[in-house]
């Protein structure tokens, strides 16, 4: 049984439609990158599967049970996935390590002391130690968004869905933001994650998803989607990639 | 100078004298500035003092608004009566953050079994808002004692209380709703992906951002709070106004009012300064 099974997904917003009849299927230990230009629907994508948006049809299974269904528990879905945001969202008012450990104290029920304890493991293992008294805003980019990624796992999700993490961030850091994610699917986390670090995408990822429109227009490898991409529209967006400098 | 493009690294910073120069310009500037506003306060206060002291009704005003013996005399029971005032506002002040934090959560409850609390909510702060706190607090103070309930208090101080905590906790509600809204939806989503629930929500994530935001305005309901103890005595009790008023009742001066006000300012002014010395603080953390 795959871990996640996306089904006939539409989305509409405003007479628009964001997402056209996604079919998806991301087994345990894989990791699915989704590129695209913007607007083709990666971020709505993921924001459907974690339940931030709803879905107006298809369906979404997670380890065999509907998601999407009317009366599944809402919560207890995103007590399973962890979500990592372009933009951060940490919380300002709170530490680094009480972001982290709001989670595992508030939902999972852990004991402060235990979530506190592997809140500094994980900051150590990610080269945070030193920041877990910080605030949000006296971190770099770099550190908020490790720390984000920190806060996401440390409820050991079954998922991480990654929306365009390093985009708000300057080149330079980057790099370790990549080599945290890197770490995760060393460690065989299963992973969706929406990114314009094509090189990266080529690295990291098992299965390359190019989506146009809201439609999926191609799936494989990235030695496929990268080297003989099977549509044209895909080999146009690559094209400009390239033009961009960014592959 | 190397010629291969390679720059020197430059050793300690040794004042150049243009800076050193450019240095004292500055200060000769500001030592200008500020004498300049010295002098021009100065002028302002003298023409002002001049204004009213020149006026043709002066030696009246005098007379019975800055009377230093019946201000002297009028004091100690003005004094007195300004203590109930400040009673009544430490009472009042918690009551009206419970009361308007209550409301305010209570309207943003979304499950459908919490319509009628929702919909009292938003009777409450329509009602209360529109109607002017001197007739709640005739309302109140005449209306409630009149019901004959059990355990209702009769104590008019205790009905001016309950009097200014419904028409300020509406009022406070507002102020924190607007805080709550002021949160980034992206907050909501950040907090609800960790699997919190809508109350957790609230709780952990959005009102301790909120109330952290709403802290000068609810300040500036307070100052405001402050001075409108003195309408409760409209309904009878002896605060700093009442007292005031029978002081000038008996001696046909109004000096007492004067002390009043005074007494009023002593009181509004250190609260202002706590809330620039808050936003100071948050300002300086945030900085870092």
């Amino acid at each position: 049984m795959s871990l996640l099974t996306i089904e006939g997904l539409w989305k509409n917003y405003h007479g628009h439609n964001v997402l056209r009849g996604i079919d998806l299927t991301v087994e345990a230990h894989e990791v699915v990158c989704l590129i695209g230009a913007s607007g083709s629907g990666k971020s709505t994508l993921l924001r459907c599967v974690n339940l931030l948006e709803t879905a107006d049809d298809g369906t979404i299974h997670l380890d065999g049970e509907e998601i999407t269904d009317v009366r599944a528990d809402a919560d207890g879905v995103r007590k399973r996935m962890g979500i990592v945001f372009q933009a951060f969202n940490l919380f300002p008012h709170m530490t680094v390590l009480d972001n982290i450990t709001l989670a595992p104290r508030k939902v999972h029920k852990v004991g402060r002391e235990q979530a506190e304890a592997q809140a500094r493991d994980l900051l150590a293992r990610f080269g945070l130690a030193a920041k877990a008294g910080s605030y949000p805003d006296q971190l770099s980019g770099g550190q908020q968004q490790r720390a984000a990624i920190i806060r996401a796992m440390a409820t050991q999700p079954r998922l991480m869905l990654l929306d365009e993490v390093t985009s708000a961030l300057d080149p330079e850091l980057v790099t370790e933001v990549l080599g945290v994610i890197r770490e995760l699917k060393e460690g065989g986390m299963t992973m969706i994650l929406t990114t314009h670090e094509m090189g990266f995408c080529r690295e990291i990822a098992d299965t390359v998803c190019f989506l146009d429109g809201g439609v999926l227009l191609e799936r494989g490898t990235p030695e496929q989607i990268f080297s003989n991409p099977g549509r044209p529209r895909t080999r146009e967006f690559l094209q400009s990639v390239i033009d961009a400098r960014r592959l | 100078m190397k010629s291969d493009g390679q720059m020197a690294i430059p050793t300690d910073w040794v004042k150049s004298e243009r800076q050193v120069e450019r240095e004292r310009l500055r200060k000769q500037r500001s030592r200008r500035s500020s004498s300049i506003a010295t002098v021009s306060t100065i002028l302002v206060i003298i023409l002002l003092f001049w204004v009213f002291t020149n006026s043709p009704g002066w030696p009246r005003v005098q007379e019975t608004f800055f009377n230093s013996e019946q201000f002297v005399n009028a004091l100690p029971e003005v004094l007195s009566g300004f203590l109930l005032n400040i009673k009544i506002f430490l009472i009042a002040e918690p009551l009206i953050l419970i009361v308007g934090l209550l409301v305010a959560l209570t309207r943003n409850l979304r499950a459908p079994v919490f319509f009628p609390l929702r919909a009292l909510a938003v009777a409450y702060t329509d009602i209360f808002r529109g109607v002017p706190t001197i007739l709640v607090i005739y309302l109140v103070g005449f209306g409630l004692p009149a019901l004959g309930l059990q355990g209702m208090p009769t104590d008019l101080a205790t009905l001016g209380v309950i009097a200014l905590t419904l028409s300020y906790g509406a009022y406070v509600a507002e102020v924190f709703r607007a805080g709550i809204e002021s949160v980034h939806p992206s907050q909501w989503a950040a907090a609800r992906s960790l699997g919190l629930s809508h109350g957790r929500t609230m709780r952990y994530v959005v009102v301790p951002q909120a109330v952290r935001r709403v802290v000068p305005p609810l300040l500036n309901d307070f100052v405001s709070l402050q001075k409108d103890t003195a309408l409760v005595a409209t309904i009878g009790p002896l605060d700093a106004l009442r007292q005031a008023q029978i002081h000038a009742a008996s001696t046909f001066n109004y000096t007492p009012y004067l002390a009043a006000a005074l007494l009023f300012i002593l009181l509004t002014i250190p609260m202002a300064r706590f809330t620039d010395y808050l936003a100071a603080r948050s300002q300086k953390r945030r900085g870092q």
